[in-house]
């Protein structure tokens, strides 16, 4: 499934524009703890936090993330969004919390 | 290859700053993925360890053919108990730091995990050095 298909599927808010939206999903972390994510994500997963903040883009970056989803209808701070966009990797946004996020996607790449 | 890096403490705009740029050169070296994703782990960690730590450090990455050698000093408060620091879970950051969601008390058990050698060395009220080795052969 790629980044796009999920954005859709999940009718996520996209905060990016195209960026990112072709890559292919690899799995899902669902954690707001950056160095829990740092050592146990793994390349191609979709990142579910409530954080905002700048760090969570070099951290998408660095592990090589498909994209992060921002829960509970948060929105991203303008360095966060501005990085996103230079490292072309998507960020979106849901309403719902993580709990029914992560679920939703979780069922999505487990039918 | 030598690479050198100054941080700033309390600087978070810039965290992984030098992660990113090992990582970078690395890919162009055309080294292992696995080995690549390893180092950027262990040097993420240590550096964000001086930004949420330390006044000011000093990074430098030495690339070998056979490993990648990391050492990481800084000036600060240092770790009186170093077995304690070393405890997953256990963390002195500051509140500010937390609501971040670093200090966590995950760094230098990650850190551990993904280095071949790894060496620590404080001196309370002076600062810590942190050397991490990583074969790529």
């Amino acid at each position: 499934m790629t980044v796009k298909e999920m954005t859709d599927a999940l009718n996520l808010r996209a905060f990016t524009a195209e960026e990112g939206m072709e890559k292919t999903i690899e799995g899902g972390y669902t954690s707001d703890l950056l160095s829990d994510v740092m050592g146990y994500a793994d390349a191609g997963f979709v990142w579910v936090t409530l954080q905002t903040h700048k760090n969570i883009m070099a951290i998408a970056s660095l592990k090589e993330l498909a994209a992060v989803v921002l829960v509970k209808g948060l929105i991203p701070d303008q360095d966060t969004l501005t990085l996103a966009r230079q490292e072309g990797i998507a960020l979106l946004g849901t309403s719902e919390q993580a709990f029914e996020f992560s679920g939703r996607l979780y069922r999505m790449l487990h039918p | 290859m030598d690479l050198s890096f100054q941080i700033q403490g309390g600087d978070f705009t810039s965290a992984g700053t030098a992660s990113s740029q090992v990582r970078r050169a690395l890919k162009e070296l055309g080294v292992d993925a696995g080995v690549i994703k390893r180092v950027v782990v262990a040097l993420y960690e240590a550096e964000v360890n001086i930004v949420a730590h330390a006044y000011k450090g000093n990074i430098t990455a030495r690339i070998d053919p056979e490993r990648v050698f990391l050492k990481l000093v800084d000036e600060g408060p240092g770790i009186a108990d170093i077995e304690k620091a070393m405890t997953p879970g256990f963390s002195t950051a500051s509140q500010a730091v937390r609501e971040m969601g670093f200090g966590a008390g995950m760094g230098l058990p990650n850190i551990c995990r993904n280095a071949d050698v790894f060496n620590i060395h404080s001196v309370p009220g002076k600062g810590t050095t942190v050397e991490i080795t990583i074969q790529i052969i």
